[in-house]
């Protein structure tokens, strides 16, 4: 009998050893957070959020097991220019004074093969946490030079300002907002 | 004992108090502008180009005023030390909201236009988060010199109303 349970104990630390855990490599800046909204219908604005941090787990046999969390300090965004920042903070839009952070926690991964992937999840934003799937593709994995392991992905998703409460109006053309996250995780 | 301010004083004086209250009651107006406003683009521009002339009045003016005679003052002691302690406040935190707003749209190291004719260079990023922080320090020094200026016109009305002295006529050039 307790043969049995130390070979389930053993069984169990061993599947769940097997799945492993990355923290996102936003240290060394081999991550980032970008987002794009059309301006007026005329073109793209693109910026990102400079600070965030993250972790994840993965294990390439079993995908549809995978987890992900990052959180990202709002005001830390930047659209590569002070006033438009100042605006995008205030309270017009992400009112990063009240909203400092915003979060997305996954729930469930669908494995599409081929690396593919549908992460869902609980994405938090200027107070509203709503959830979201963002279609996402491994890019890779592997030994690094420096002795560590490491994954990378890509996802994009799109989220509707509106959704979140954010009701400043830009204009019919700019009512969504694409986010295009790159992480890479260093294996724990 | 007549003595006057000079003329280009006074007239800097009044320039400054009407530049003054339109910064203000623009700076309050211009950021809750819609996107769509025609003067979304406009009244940034502006307020920004008005208040880098201002400032140059105003170095003008602290500069002719280090060299000018002054008129005689009135009051009690402890008025005359309040009275000079008011305007070197006025004088601090109106070179305070200059300098604010200039590190507010300087922050990205870009220069500000005066009116297209000439740029006023950056000098980047001092402090991080330079443009909220020296946004919020405008904001309140915006105030500030409101109610600062407010008590300045009140201690005038108070000379001329109560004390009958002319010290608010000799601004006003009625003497």
């Amino acid at each position: 009998m307790k043969k049995l349970t130390l070979a389930l104990a053993a069984a169990l630390s061993l599947s769940t050893a097997h799945a492993a855990d990355y923290v996102i490599d936003s240290k060394g800046a081999h991550a980032s957070i970008n987002f794009k909204i059309q301006h007026l219908g005329y073109s793209w604005l693109t910026g990102r959020f400079n600070d965030f941090k993250g972790t994840f787990s993965y294990d390439e046999a079993k995908p549809s097991n995978a987890k992900i969390m990052v959180t990202i300090d709002t005001d830390s965004v930047d659209s590569n220019h002070a006033e438009r920042d100042k605006h995008l903070k205030g309270d017009d839009f992400l009112d990063v004074d009240t909203y400092p952070e915003a979060k997305f926690v996954s729930t469930k991964i669908v494995d599409k093969g081929n690396g593919m992937m549908d992460v869902m999840g609980n994405f938090t934003l200027h107070g509203v946490t709503k959830p979201i799937s963002i279609e996402a593709k491994k890019i890779g994995e592997g030994k690094d030079p420096w002795g560590g392991y490491r994954a990378g992905f890509m996802g994009t998703t799109t989220i509707a300002l509106k959704d979140y409460g954010i009701d400043y109006d830009l204009g019919p053309a700019s009512q969504t907002v694409e986010l295009e996250l790159h992480v890479e995780g260093v294996k724990q | 004992m007549n003595y006057k301010w000079p003329n280009v004083i006074v007239g800097l004086h009044w320039l400054t108090a009407l530049v003054v209250i339109g910064m203000f009651a623009s700076g309050l107006w211009m950021v809750d502008l819609s996107y769509y406003s025609d003067w979304y683009k406009t009244a940034p521009h502006w307020h920004k180009s008005i208040g880098l002339i201002l400032l140059g009045a105003t170095l003008f003016r602290l500069i002719m005023r280090a060299f000018t005679k002054r008129p005689q003052a009135h009051g009690t002691p402890i008025e005359k030390r309040l009275s000079k302690l008011g305007h070197a406040s006025i004088y601090f935190v109106l070179l305070s909201l200059f300098i604010s707003g200039y590190l507010i749209s300087t922050a990205d190291g870009r220069a500000i236009e005066i009116f297209n004719w000439v740029a006023v260079p950056a000098l980047g990023e001092l402090f991080e988060n330079q443009e909220d922080i020296a946004g919020d320090i405008h904001f309140y020094l915006a105030w500030t010199l409101i109610g600062l200026a407010g008590v300045h016109a009140l201690a005038a009305l108070k000379h001329h109303f109560i004390n009958k002295d002319d010290t608010m006529k000799q601004m006003l050039r009625l003497r």
